[in-house]
């Protein structure tokens, strides 16, 4: 079993749902990244998903594009992100670390070529956001057969038919988007996430975790009520745009709102 | 080139999932998937539907004004001494441009989809202009995203589009250009997929828009095909056509395919020259990737970061390319040349002053490239190139880089 199915077993024996922070790699520079990750677990995150930038995010709000010409004007590089996981794992070998990010670095870079990379650095996951089932085949093949999990994103569009053939491929966990729109935009419906969640968990058998509209311990909290994963990203992405220059307070801030959706997710009554 | 293409059948083009061999596909984010089958499937239910056929021909004919002329530039190919050169006259179109062909259709579709809202990137500006037309004739609100950079260089169309009713929002990330200008429209589409269509310009982007806006265009290519036929009771030595997106191209090339005797030529901006890496050529000097749903030749970097291009024509001025383009280079059925910033120059002033007619940058290209190729030729062969827009709008552009003060 690796490290992702380990986590989710884990939590779910205690009746507690997975607290996932998203940060871009290299935002602003590899180092703080490196970090950041550190303080994201001390602070109970329970999977990493480490965003590989690109020039082109398309799926990506205002935040999290920033965040990506920030990385890229640092040089941070695929190969690079690769490698922090690699250093990550020399002192942390049980947290999962999932690759979000966009297909075109790596398709230069070729997918038996990262899928090998990227699993001997540790890492246990790879969402990649602009590929869709239908197009997906090679690289999940890749990935699965060097014992990465594929990650697939589902929305509030997509049909049942959708949603089968997505879990068909899809392994370690599903990433329900819970709003039509970008990262980093707001108005989440928490009574519809949660009717659209129970009912994508009665057509598949992997995990489901939300992500996009959570920014606080009240939205985590909520949606941990409702679902097996709650992801943060762009309120994360936008506190290290704003505090880079200040790491003691940037860690402060960080970890201090990662363990207060921690609290909150763990004053759930499982879901 | 003949006998490689000879066994291909290019109406199977592309298949059920949009690929054209290798290229094209759907790559997008979930979000989106729904609303792109959406369109796929009200697209081909449409297609072959008289009734939507008969409304888009009469558009095509009594507001877009077509079918557009086939000239025979006699001074210019005399002057060339070589081949003659005939001018599909798209800059004839209202509009003063092709991309008008494409969003009349595409406009019927969000008719008949009920969609209350339109949206579409623009670069030069062509694309905005065209569907803010359509969409201030059906009553819609119109959002067009250009970018900041492309806003600067083309001011009279961002001008009409505004007169046209259309919300015109400057994009700001990125190089600010037109590849930005489609992130940014693809954002928004995915926050208001539900009254919102999107209208996207040229023969890119994700499966179906590669072969429905190809379809739009074709009208090019059998109007020409048919004024060939009934002028010289013949078909074309070669056609000759400028590739940005590649819209223009493809809607003239398409029902020339399976003419295998047709040679084809997509002619790129080369910018400062191929050389200098400041151009925006990735079927001469790039390589296959994934951008904006689709895979195709791109401008990348060793790492796959999209780099920014360079183009005096901002409607070339993007990294990719339509995916169709990329598997008829391939297939050596098309062949791609590139054409700079100066030689451009020069075939907008020879067609100007030769012809009597004011070329778009973009298709200046065309004629640039035609000019060489028919200096190759006999005077009894026939190129037809696709003037694809009128100049109105780079006077600004042209007098700018002679050092003239308007």
């Amino acid at each position: 079993m690796n490290r992702i199915a380990t986590r989710f077993q884990a939590l779910a024996a205690r009746g507690r749902q997975a607290l996932v922070p998203y940060i871009t790699a290299g935002d602003p520079d590899l180092a703080t990244t490196e970090a950041l990750l550190h303080t994201l677990v001390a602070n109970g995150a329970d999977i990493i998903e480490l965003g590989v930038p690109f020039s082109d995010p398309m799926a990506d709000g205002p935040v999290i594009q920033r965040a990506c010409e920030r990385a890229l004007a640092a040089g941070t590089r695929l190969l690079d992100v690769i490698e922090l996981v690699r250093r990550f794992r020399t002192t942390d070998t049980t947290t999962p670390v999932v690759l979000m990010g966009y297909l075109n670095p790596v398709e230069v870079l070729g997918y038996e070529a990262f899928a090998k990379a990227a699993a001997e650095a540790g890492i246990d996951g790879v969402l990649t956001v602009d590929l869709p089932p239908e197009e997906a085949h090679d690289l999940a093949g890749a990935l699965v057969t060097h014992g990465l999990d594929p990650i697939f994103l589902l929305a509030p569009t997509s049909s049942d038919a959708r949603v089968r053939r997505i879990a068909e491929v899809a392994r370690g966990y599903l990433y329900y988007v819970s709003l039509k729109g970008v990262t980093g935009s707001s108005a989440l419906d928490v009574a519809d996430v949660a009717a659209r969640v129970a009912h994508i968990r009665s057509l598949v058998n992997v995990p489901v975790g939300v992500g996009f509209g959570i920014r606080d311990a009240a939205s985590a909290g909520a949606i941990a009520r409702v679902a097996d994963a709650v992801v943060v990203g762009s309120a994360l992405v936008s506190r290290i745009e704003t505090l880079a220059a200040e790491p003691e307070r940037l860690h402060a801030e960080i970890g201090a709102l990662i363990a207060a959706m921690r609290a909150a997710m763990d004053g759930a009554p499982a879901a | 080139m003949g006998e490689m293409t000879d066994s291909i059948d290019f109406s199977r083009f592309p298949d059920a999932g949009g690929h054209f061999g290798p290229y094209g596909g759907l790559f997008v984010a979930e979000t989106l998937m729904a609303a792109l089958e959406e369109l796929r499937d009200a697209y081909l239910g449409l297609k072959d539907d008289p009734t939507f056929q008969a409304e888009l021909d009469y558009d095509l004919a009594h507001y877009v004004g077509r079918p557009s002329p086939l000239y025979h530039a006699e001074r210019l190919s005399r002057q060339w001494g070589g081949a003659q050169v005939l001018l599909k006259r798209e800059d004839l179109n209202h509009t003063g441009a092709h991309k008008v062909n494409n969003t009349v259709g595409q406009a019927l579709l969000a008719k008949r989809l009920g969609k209350s809202r339109i949206i579409a990137e623009t670069g030069a500006g062509q694309h905005g202009v065209a569907t803010a037309t359509v969409a201030a004739r059906l009553g819609l609100e119109c959002v067009v995203y250009m970018g900041a950079e492309d806003i600067k260089r083309q001011m009279p169309n961002v001008f009409r589009m505004k007169l046209l009713g259309a919300t015109v929002v400057p994009v700001e990330s990125g190089s600010k250009t037109l590849k930005d200008a489609l992130n940014e429209a693809l954002r928004d589409w995915v926050t208001n997929v539900d009254d919102t269509f999107y209208i996207i310009g040229t023969v890119a982007g994700p499966h179906p828009y590669p072969m429905m806006v190809r379809d739009f265009q074709a009208v090019i290519g059998r109007e020409t095909r048919a004024q060939m036929l009934a002028e010289y009771g013949r078909l074309p030595d070669a056609l000759v056509a400028c590739v940005g997106g590649g819209s223009n191209a493809i809607g003239l090339f398409h029902p020339f395919l399976a003419d295998r005797e047709v040679a084809l030529y997509g002619v790129e901006a080369a910018g400062d020259g191929i050389e200098t890496g400041r151009h925006s050529a990735p079927l001469s000097a790039g390589r296959p990737g994934v951008l904006h749903g689709n895979r195709t030749y791109l401008m990348e970097d060793a790492n796959g970061q999209i780099i920014e291009t360079h183009s005096i024509s901002a409607g070339l001025d993007y990294p990719g390319v339509g995916p169709e383009h990329a598997w008829l280079k391939d297939i050596g059925r098309a062949q791609y040349v590139g054409i700079t910033d100066g030689e451009a120059m020069r075939g907008f002033h020879e067609l100007t002053r030769i012809e009597g007619i004011i070329p778009a940058l973009e298709s200046a290209h065309a004629i640039a490239f035609a000019r060489q190729l028919a200096a190759r030729m006999r005077a009894d062969q026939f190129i037809v190139v696709n003037l694809s827009g009128r100049g109105d709008k780079d006077i600004f552009t042209v007098a700018a880089r002679e050092g003239i003060s308007l």
